[in-house]
């Protein structure tokens, strides 16, 4: 527990981010060291490609507390494994379609398209993704531990 | 020792699985020669209170069909458990939550309103739905209430084993229930009568490359009985699908739906079937990954179609 969080009194939601080695870690690490501020609600994850972001890893985010879900990678055409970011997409779509059938608005799953040297559109991702799950609230998935508190 | 008692019940189910205990045929009766059976409401006529009356773990092994949708599915599922040494989950619905649990992306009140007003084949003007209670002439009348939503048997009470299947293979489940009997004790939470690698691995048809354009519904087609259903455009559940069946539904022309569960070391059958379809879709484009995305007319009806309760989300979140 966070002394911030005792004291915060507005929703502040648990973000969940997978980001690929190539290029939205690296965007996220430009906006670190290029001091860039941004709200401090995401966790990230570095994976090796956004291809390699599983649905159940959206899945146990969810169940597990997590109020949204970001996932960040190449722009189409630059995935240092060729396909990967085509595969992500076509998931992250699906999943979203999925995920309303059990009542959870798609749009607590991001995805966007970061390259290396965008720390700029990183930090304006986490931003606006933090503004709009204020707007929609907590998630608490009854199969969850997670009930927003860690 | 007298013979070893077995005991069968069902839950929230449609009663196939009491049918593949019977599905045996004749050998059936070679079984009952070596076997007590205590407890079974769909063949035997025993009652609830004849089973109270038994001692604690007095039945040797307990099949028990069905999920857990009311409270009297609960009520026996802890009886059976305190009565029983071995308690099996028998079947998709007590293993996973089975079909009928596609009904947990409902609440309570829609289902109601959906099967006693909605449907187009309901006429019921006088909007009548079944209460716990009803008073007539003769006294008062109890139905056991539903709960929220449906369970798999290991939410309510430790299981030991699970058999997998809708239903599951009567012949390869008595040869388990055999080999309990005899005394092998395979760890603790197996899953019996099934393999430790996917449907696919057991599937015959030709498996060439994985490339689709876009998903073909089965009245759309006529499928090529030898090659992969994938590779036509067709769901199959087999990448996702823990092996068992002998590739059953696929000898006869139909793609795997399900029902053995989640393949060993998944979690999500439904997430990691929705990985797979995804995966092997050839997109160029954002817009072609969405459009690929709404031409799955249901993919939690069909990556959960029998898994849906034991799932990492369970049920409607709201």
């Amino acid at each position: 527990m966070r002394g911030w969080k005792l004291v915060a009194e507005e929703f502040t939601p648990k973000i969940i981010g997978f980001t690929c080695n190539w290029c939205t870690y690296a965007a996220a690490d430009l906006a670190g060291t290029s001091r860039m501020q941004y709200p401090p609600n995401l966790r990230l994850v570095r994976v090796m490609c956004s291809g390699r972001v599983s649905p159940e890893f959206v899945l146990k985010a969810f169940q597990l507390g997590a109020d949204g879900v970001f996932i960040g990678g190449c722009h189409l055409g630059d995935c240092h494994y060729i396909h990967g970011n085509f595969k992500a997409i076509t998931r992250y779509y699906l999943l979203k379609k999925m995920l309303q059938q059990f009542g959870i608005e798609p749009e607590r799953v991001r995805f966007n398209f970061i390259s290396a040297a965008e720390g700029e559109a990183f930090t304006q991702a986490v931003k606006d993704f933090t503004e709009q799950l204020k707007r929609l609230g907590p998630l608490r998935p009854s199969g969850g531990e997670g009930s927003g508190e860690a | 020792m007298g013979k070893p008692k077995i005991a069968c019940y069902w839950a929230a189910s449609c009663g196939g699985c009491d049918v593949s205990v019977l599905d045996i045929g004749s050998k059936l009766a070679d079984i009952v020669e070596q076997v007590e059976i205590v407890f079974w409401p769909i063949a035997l006529d025993f009652k609830y209170k004849d089973v109270e009356a038994m001692p604690d773990q007095s039945i040797d092994i307990c099949l028990f069909n069905g999920g857990i949708r009311n409270e009297e599915n609960e009520h026996m599922a802890k009886l059976l458990r305190r009565k029983s040494k071995i308690l099996i989950a028998y079947g998709a619905c007590a293993y996973l939550g089975g079909i009928l649990g596609l009904a947990n992306l409902a609440t309570l009140k829609e289902l109601f309103s959906r099967v006693y007003r909605e449907t187009p084949s309901t006429v019921n003007p006088e909007n009548t739905v079944p209460q716990p209670t009803v008073k007539v002439k003769e006294g008062e009348l109890k139905l056991s209430p539903l709960l929220e939503y449906l369970k798999p048997l290991n939410e309510v009470v430790e299981v030991d084993y699970y058999i997998p299947g809708c239903p599951p293979i009567g012949e390869k489940a008595w040869e388990a229930l055999i080999a309990l009997i005899k005394g092998e004790k395979p760890p603790k939470g197996t899953v019996l009568t099934a393999d430790e690698r996917t449907v696919c691995d057991s599937c015959p048809r030709v498996k060439e490359e994985k490339k689709i354009k876009e998903l073909k519904r089965i009245y759309q087609v006529i499928p090529d009985p030898e090659k992969c259903f994938l590779e036509q455009g067709i769901i199959c559940m087999g990448p996702a699908t823990r092996g068992g069946c002998d590739a059953q539904c696929i000898k006869a022309g139909l793609p795997c739906k399900g029902c053995f569960g989640p393949a060993p070391n998944v979690e999500d059958q439904g997430a990691r079937m929705l990985s797979a379809l995804a995966s092997i879709v050839e997109v160029n484009s954002e817009e072609e990954a969405k459009r690929f995305a709404e031409s799955v007319a249901d993919p939690a009806g069909t990556f959960y179609l029998f898994s849906l309760p034991s799932s990492m989300l369970k049920r409607r979140v709201k």
